[in-house]
């Protein structure tokens, strides 16, 4: 694999008030590399991810996405938001536009896309995620396992070069969330870049490249899955295993 | 098992008008009480008013002399008609006003047809190109006489204030709300500000100043037309109202549907025209029409300014020495067309709110 230099992150730290949110996160991925992110409620992992888009702002240390480093400067943030798509827990799709004009949206005003050509194209996603039979209806007609794989196509349409996901199927009810991994799967085996914060820990092992342990705003490890499984090295790793496997 | 269920219907009680009926007015003693008095109260109050109104009330003629009977003598209004409609503007140019309200009729009638197309064009119109027509008409300009504003009055004085002050004050409402709930603190404090100080103000208070005290400030000369400084003053004092309303929609928004917004890329105005405020106004619908009402209402209180609104003229018509006494007919008639006018607001709200119900 070519290794093209798609985020780095140095030094860089987050406060929320007095709470250190992110220590001194390192961290370096590789076009087309997969990252799951995994660790207690509070350690920070949405947080991280959530800086790479400027959700949140990192106080200290450089985020640079794709050569372009993170500022106040609202065109490094234009231009940064335009390269990642994301994926919420809550899905976030805009309840008053039906599923067809939640992917068109932005491709026609950002991109500057022809509407036709925005809906022609979002139709292509949709039937990706295979929902495009419910392409008119609005997003509460439509299960969680649809939403979630509505939103998915969403992000899509905007042709991002890296896929942010934020406990993708942690809103879902247990029958919906194979439906959702298995389009994150397909995106996974089409090359995409993909950071995914999840406990889905059957998914981290088939897909991920590296998976990450955070804990109390640290990367306490990072490893390929089966070092990751087999020999974790720190204390806090193995408590947190048993208590999810 | 389920053969049997089928045969199971409701109760029989619960059905037809018997069913009804006892179930909504008659379920207990205490409610049968409450039906029956309310009957009564109905039985006393309905028959003396449509006596009044319609059955012993006078429609033609023409002087005071002919109104005969014990009811209403809407002869009164009838004789009056112009001065109430239209104030003191001249007769022959009466066209030009009646023009007017034929293309907003016409363009209002196309809007609420559902399925037609262009309509976002016919909006455009009203928005941009009609508030021009109106302008030239009715004040004059391009060949037409000009008809000075001090000669506007009755209904249509009222329709021009409330109008006006309906349609600009929501945009600048939005504005306000939205710069109220900016980040930027010198923006959020000045709007801040700036509502806080229209709203702590009587409504009243803003005509006066309007008329009386805002000529003190401007140079020698300078002198606005009084019809457009208490425009002015309603549009700013509706727009405060307005600004709280919209921002408690604001309020109301899930942090999600900002994060999702900027995460695929759309910049703050584009996310507050295109994913925000089509939400936010949605939920506050009733909240905005209840404001239009208000205002429209309010335009009432332009009397004391001396101008002559729908309400103003009415009573000024009851002191013509010709019609002295006539004062409950006026009253009763500008009871009636204000509740149309604000009914059909109502009305409209609500078909606006299942209209654009998307579920959540």
């Amino acid at each position: 694999m070519s290794s093209e230099l798609m985020i780095e992150m140095k030094n860089v730290h987050k406060w929320f008030g007095e709470l250190h949110v992110l220590n001194d996160i390192n961290l370096e991925i590789n076009k087309g590399e997969k990252i799951v992110i995994c660790g207690p409620s509070g350690s920070g992992k949405s947080t991280l991810i959530r800086c790479i888009n400027r959700l949140e702002e990192h106080q200290r240390g450089n985020i640079i996405v794709e050569g372009t480093e993170l500022t106040n400067d609202s065109r490094s943030i234009e231009r940064i938001r335009g390269e990642v798509g994301m994926v919420f827990q809550q899905f976030n799709l805009f309840p008053h536009l039906s599923i067809l004009d939640n992917c068109s949206l932005a491709p026609i005003w950002v991109r500057k896309l022809p509407k036709a050509e925005a809906k022609e194209k979002a139709m292509e996603y949709l039937k990706r995620v295979q929902i495009d039979d419910q392409a008119h209806k609005y997003p509460a007609q439509l299960s969680g396992g649809q939403q979630q794989r509505a939103a998915i196509a969403r992000a899509l349409c905007m042709e991002p070069r890296i896929m942010l996901f934020d406990e993708p199927t942690s809103a879902l009810d247990p029958e919906m969330i194979k439906e959702v991994l298995d389009v994150m799967v397909g995106l996974a085996q089409g090359g995409m870049t993909m950071i995914v914060v999840t406990h889905e820990m059957g998914f981290a092992k088939e897909v991920a490249d590296s998976i990450i342990f955070m804990d109390e705003g640290q990367i306490v490890e990072a490893k390929n899955p089966k070092d990751f499984f087999d020999n974790p090295e720190s204390e806090r790793t193995k408590t947190f295993l048993s208590q999810i496997l | 098992m389920s053969a049997a269920n089928k045969e199971i219907g409701p109760p029989v009680i619960e059905l037809g008008v018997m069913g009804w009926l006892r179930k909504n007015l008659f379920s207990n003693l205490h409610n049968s009480l409450l039906t029956i008095f309310g009957l009564y109260l109905l039985y006393i109050l309905i028959p003396p008013l449509v006596n009044w109104i319609f059955l012993d009330a006078n429609f033609v003629g023409s002087t005071r002399d002919d109104c005969t009977n014990e009811g209403a003598c809407w002869i009164f209004i009838q004789q009056n008609i112009k001065l109430i409609f239209y104030g003191l503007y001249p007769t022959e140019e009466l066209w030009r006003i009646n023009f007017v309200y034929l293309i907003l009729f016409i363009s209002g009638v196309y809007l609420l047809i559902p399925n037609l197309k262009h309509k976002g064009w016919v909006g455009a119109f009203l928005l941009i190109i009609f508030p021009i027509i109106c302008v030239v008409m009715l004040s004059g300009g391009l060949g037409l006489e000009a008809v000075e504003t001090r000669l506007w009055g009755g209904l249509f004085l009222t329709l021009v204030i409330a109008g006006v002050g309906i349609v600009l004050s929501l945009p600048i409402g939005v504005m306000l709300a939205l710069g109220r709930r900016s980040k930027l603190p010198v923006v959020s404090l000045l709007c801040t500000i700036f509502i806080e100080i229209w709203r702590g103000v009587p409504l009243i208070t803003v005509l006066f100043m309007a008329s009386n005290m805002f000529p003190l400030f401007m140079p020698e000369g300078v002198n606005f037309d009084k019809l457009i400084r208490a425009l002015i003053g309603v549009m700013f004092f509706s727009a405060a109202y307005l600004a709280e309303v919209v921002r408690g929609g604001l309020q109301a928004m899930p942090k999600g549907q900002y994060e999702a917004s900027q995460a695929v890329g759309l910049t703050y105005w584009r996310m507050m025209a295109l994913v925000i405020l089509p939400q936010s106004l949605k939920m506050v619908i009733p909240a905005i029409i209840g404001s239009f009402i208000a205002i429209f209402k309010d335009t009432t209180l332009v009397l004391v300014i001396g101008l002559f609104d729908f309400l103003g003229i009415i009573q000024f018509v009851g002191t013509n020495p010709d019609w002295l006494g006539f004062s409950h007919e006026g009253y009763v008639f500008a009871a009636a067309v204000f509740w149309v006018f604000c009914y059909a607001m109502s009305w409209y709200s609500q078909r606006l709110e299942k209209k654009l119900d998307t579920g959540r």
